[in-house]
């Protein structure tokens, strides 16, 4: 056993580092960092290129039954009758449950979302019984044989008809349903669900101390998360009380939370395992399958049921991105000082809200975009449709709501004159100033969008158009962002660093990995904390709800920080742990011990150690007697000043800091034929403290690319009768290899978040948020007239040059 | 509990260079075969109608979408097939080359693209880079963002010319 002795006798000695500031932001500066800032291989990496990287329907038990959804083939119908009998003859069927099996409503803020559809059917696609069978072939063949006879309702088929004073009621009883996660103010007899608002300075103020007023319309549809792995879920209920739960949320501890509230059972009884997670992007924070299953398992027995969607299922019966209607007022002086904002907000949540309430106060709480504006009226409705309901889409409502700020701020720059960069600049807003919601900013809360802005106009260049042809042009466009968590304020999250005998560790955290890094994240920043090797950090790659410490959900970009920030403190109090018993071992206080490269050394001098094997499960004497025991780091996190906005007024203060950023493009563009490809495609983003550079790069690039695809070509479609038209990869058309831009350029601003870990911002569903916004001003200088509705297609711009010359 | 199993027999297929015998249904994709049958997940169901491409693997050297194809078609008794799925890959320089890149995040989408480059390298090692991109639009990446798998492939490519060899076999 190696001891203070022992150490003394080692020839060559390097000194250690300097060890981390016990405050998390200080060890940002001025420090060497070995694991921060390394762009460190994915731990999961190499079973994810040899096809051993295990996903939820990766490992299925013999045994297991198949629940098989049957849809709705209508948009909006009363359920006049739901017959399963032939289907309950078929060979293999065990169980048929439908909406009259269960009184059971959902939702995250409002419940207004029965499982399986009862009375009434409000989206083509919608749950309206599950087949429960031995095997998917049995199941699939019995759910083609449930009849369903529907009575046709009034469709009601866009945000602008759902909010008309004589449209068809889509929940008749909405004034009746749970308020599950207030603030929601649903409008009673009306397909408005909830109403948020901003209402900030005196717009008739603003109004009259304007020379110049810009106004616009924009829509932006909904849109399909398309993660390549389906949403699935397995539920068994054992005979001892426990609900087992394998599934692909983003959240499961809302899945636990909700199993729990929803069926009487303790949150301790419901054990949700989620292994590797195949791309999210939101759309798997929804709550939904995992019930299903819980209901088909109940039915029978709690034997053990999975729920898998086929890829049309998880287009057209899941919840795809909430869809927007936009209109936009800004007033200026004539040298272009912002002076008021008036936005009204109509988001297209289809036929249940989910989580769109929550968007709706995101959206107000950025309404602005990144601009010092005094007066500001900022209303936003959750409008009910006879579309497939939505829940959030990576950004939280950001892309759309970044498309409509910055497509006004083009006009308006048009209208004054003024150069669009020249514009933003002067009105950005900085420390000091007040967000929508009156939260004052700091240079650390806030980063440097002026950096962001300078840089990316630099990276991006040239005019905003230019002939290359006789009909060709080249034209560029850019866009700024920005975003705050909009988490609830009491959002945790924990963190458990366990030392093996060899002085290795196990990190133990709630988040999922989605394919965002997260867990290669945390790891470094315990590498960092112990001054260890990022291999000598072993991390869950599953998470399990019963072992794992709670997260609050894999969303907002939020791991970084939250788990970061529980990480840091369960790596300091594992250093704690490791002094004291170093301490007895070593002869002296705790307080003159310092912890790098595994070891623990008197800082007076480091030749003087124990190594972390000497003592991670406690020290042994040289006659076998021993002191400590194991050490286990835990770290804990809870947002602090947050708060919820005012039903009133909007106030309130929706995140811990914001990411800003800047990003452009550069198009070519064919007048004949309409066609466009973006050539070019530029971020700059405060990062605040880069940990995983290559990680991060990619990231940003990944939304980047899915964000042309979001101003391209993506969109949902629904015909005349509300049916879906594109629920399968080939109609729902996303970027594939060659349509993504020839160069991307990806630089980082950092400006320390002080609080945060390393300094380091949320950063991660940034990279899409102004593309959308970026493309359409690229297009719309390129042709000379305002795109404002996505995505912008080749046929969409033939239209628009019609209208305009029939004008 | 029996799983149901109408017009089951069992057959013989080539998988991975193992003869394997398999319980087949005739409407039994490759796909279902491989990830159900005999436990090999690395190829993914992500749309089972040839929209994505997350389940190709290797028929005689030639990317296929396992959920298009019927195992029965591939049976030994018929013409034998030399199945290869992303288990066989062995560090090959596709492999490294996607670790090298960055050419994943989530990794759903991994082995189909491996698969298909592998496929590529061994069929048209000397393709050009619109030749190697009509093959790759055949697969959808949600995660990435196109220029990491096309580094990885065009370097796969590249070196397996410039070392004048086949690709790196399992
Ligand atoms: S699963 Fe075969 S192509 Fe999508
Ligand atoms: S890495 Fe997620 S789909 Fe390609």
């Amino acid at each position: 056993m190696p001891t203070a002795q022992a150490s003394q006798s080692a020839k060559q000695e390097t000194e250690p580092t300097a060890p981390a500031a016990a405050n998390p932001g200080a060890g940002a500066f001025g420090r060497r960092m070995q694991a921060v800032g390394q762009s460190v291989a994915r731990k999961e990496a190499p079973n994810k290129v040899t096809g051993r990287a295990r996903y939820r329907g990766d490992v299925t038990p013999v045994g297991t039954l198949t629940a098989c959804i049957v849809p709705s083939g209508h948009a909006h119908a009363q359920l006049v009758r739901v017959d399963v009998d032939s289907a309950r003859r078929m060979p293999g069927v065990v169980a048929i449950l439908t909406g009259e099996d269960t009184d059971l409503l959902c939702g995250e803020v409002l419940e207004d979302r029965p499982p399986l559809a009862r009375g009434t059917v409000r989206y083509h696609g919608e749950p309206v019984a599950l087949v429960i069978a031995h095997g998917e072939a049995e199941a699939r063949a019995a759910a083609r044989r449930v009849a369903i006879q529907y009575a046709a309702l009034p469709l009601v088929a866009t945000v602008e008809a759902a909010v008309a004073s004589d449209a068809p009621l889509i929940h008749p009883a909405l004034g009746t349903y749970t308020r599950a996660q207030p603030p929601v103010v649903p409008q009673a007899h009306t397909n408005i669900a909830d109403h948020a608002k901003v209402r900030r300075g005196n717009p008739t103020e603003g109004w009259a101390a304007s020379d110049v007023v810009v106004a616009g319309h924009y829509s932006v549809p909904q849109v399909d998360h398309a993660a390549m792995e389906t949403r699935s879920a397995r539920v068994e209920i054992l005979h001892d009380g426990r609900v087992i739960v394998q599934s692909t949320t983003q959240a499961p501890f809302e899945v636990q939370k909700l199993l729990a509230k929803s069926f009487q059972l303790q949150q301790g009884q419901v054990i949700v395992d989620v292994p590797l997670v195949g791309g999210a992007f939101g759309g798997k924070a929804a709550v939904q399958l995992e019930v299903l299953a819980y209901l088909a398992s109940r039915a029978v027995g709690g034997r053990p049921v999975q729920v898998v969607n086929s890829r049309e299922e998880d287009m057209a019966t899941s919840p795809v991105g909430i869809g927007l209607v936009a209109d936009v007022k800004l007033g200026a002086t004539r040298d272009g000082q912002l002076q008021v904002a008036d936005l009204t907000f109509l988001l297209d949540t289809g036929a249940y809200t989910d989580s769109t309430p929550r968007v709706a106060r995101a959206i107000c709480s950025e309404c602005t975009g990144p601009y010092r504006v005094e007066h500001v009226r900022c209303d936003a409705y959750t409008v009910y449709t006879n579309h497939t309901y939505a829940t959030a889409f990576r950004g939280f409502g950001h892309f759309p709501l970044t498309f409509a700020i910055e497509r006004t701020m083009d006009r308006l720059a048009q209208a004054l004159g003024m150069d669009p960069v020249a514009l933003r600049r002067k009105n950005l807003i900085g420390p000091g100033d007040q967000t929508p919601t009156r939260m004052v900013l700091t240079r650390s809360t806030l980063g440097d969008p002026q950096a962001c802005l300078d840089r990316a106009a630099t990276l991006l260049g040239g005019p905003a158009a230019e002939a290359t042809g006789s009909h060709t042009v080249r034209a560029r466009g850019l866009a700024l962002f920005w975003k705050t968590s909009s988490s609830p304020p009491n959002a945790i999250s924990g963190a458990v660093v366990t030392f093996n005998q060899d002085g290795s560790v196990n990190l133990s955290t709630g988040t999922v990995e989605v394919g965002a890094g997260t867990k290669t994240t945390s790891a470094q920043i315990v590498a960092e904390q112990l001054g260890i090797d990022v291999e000598q950090v072993h991390i869950h790659t599953h998470i399990n709800t019963k072992v794992d410490p709670e997260h609050w959900k894999t969303v907002a970009s939020m791991s970084t920080f939250m788990a970061g920030r529980a990480v840091m403190e369960a790596a300091e109090d594992a250093k704690a742990q490791l002094k004291s018993v170093a301490a007895i071992a070593l002869k002296c206080a705790p307080g003159d011990l310092s912890v790098a490269q595994g070891r623990v050394f008197l800082t007076a001098d480091p030749n003087i150690y124990v190594t972390f094997s000497d003592v991670a499960h406690g020290y042994s004497y040289p006659g076998g007697d021993a002191v400590g025991g194991q050490i286990i780091g835990r770290g804990s996190y809870i947002m602090r000043h947050l708060t919820l906005l005012d039903e009133a007024t909007g106030e309130g203060h929706p995140g811990p800091s914001f990411t800003v950023g800047a990003q452009g493009v550069e198009i070519d563009l064919d007048r004949r034929t309409w066609r466009y490809r973006v050539v070019r495609a530029v971020t700059v983003v405060d990062a605040g403290r880069v940990i995983n550079p290559a990680g991060a790069r990619a990231m940003l690039q990944g939304g980047m690319c899915m964000g042309i695809g979001l101003a391209t070509r993506e969109g949902v479609l629904y015909d005349r009768d509300g049916q879906r038209l594109n629920s399968q990869l080939r109609s729902y058309k996303v970027m594939r290899a060659g349509e993504q831009p020839d160069a991307y350029g990806v630089e980082f601003v950092e400006t320390p978040q002080i609080d945060a870990p390393f300094g380091a911002r949320a950063l991660g569903e940034h990279g899409l948020l102004a593309m959308p916004a970026a493309v359409a001003a690229a297009v719309s200088h390129a042709i000379g007239q305002p795109v404002d509705h996505l995505p912008i297609t080749p046929e969409s711009l033939w239209q628009l040059s019609r209208t305009a010359a029939a004008q | 509990m029996q799983r149901i199993k109408p017009g089951r027999a069992e057959h013989l297929i080539t998988v991975n260079g193992e003869q394997r015998r398999v319980s087949l249904r005739p409407a039994d994709t490759l796909l279902y075969t491989l990830r159900d049958e005999l436990g090999l997940t690395g190829a993914k169901p992500g749309c089972e109608n040839g929209d994505c491409g997350a389940c190709t693997v290797l028929v005689d050297d030639v990317p296929m979408k396992s959920c298009l194809l019927l195992t029965m078609e591939l049976v030994d008794e018929s013409r034998p097939r030399q199945i290869e799925t992303v288990e066989a890959l062995d560090r090959a320089a596709v492999q490294e080359q996607f670790l090298r890149h960055w050419a994943f995040q989530c990794g759903y989408c991994t082995s189909g693209f491996l698969m298909l480059a592998e496929g590529l390298c061994r069929q048209r090692p000397d393709a050009d880079a619109s030749e190697m991109l009509d093959w790759m639009r055949s697969n959808i990446c949600r995660c990435t963002s196109y220029a990491e798998l096309i580094h990885a492939v065009a370097d796969t490519l590249q070196r397996s010319a410039r070392e004048g060899a086949e690709p790196a076999h399992p």
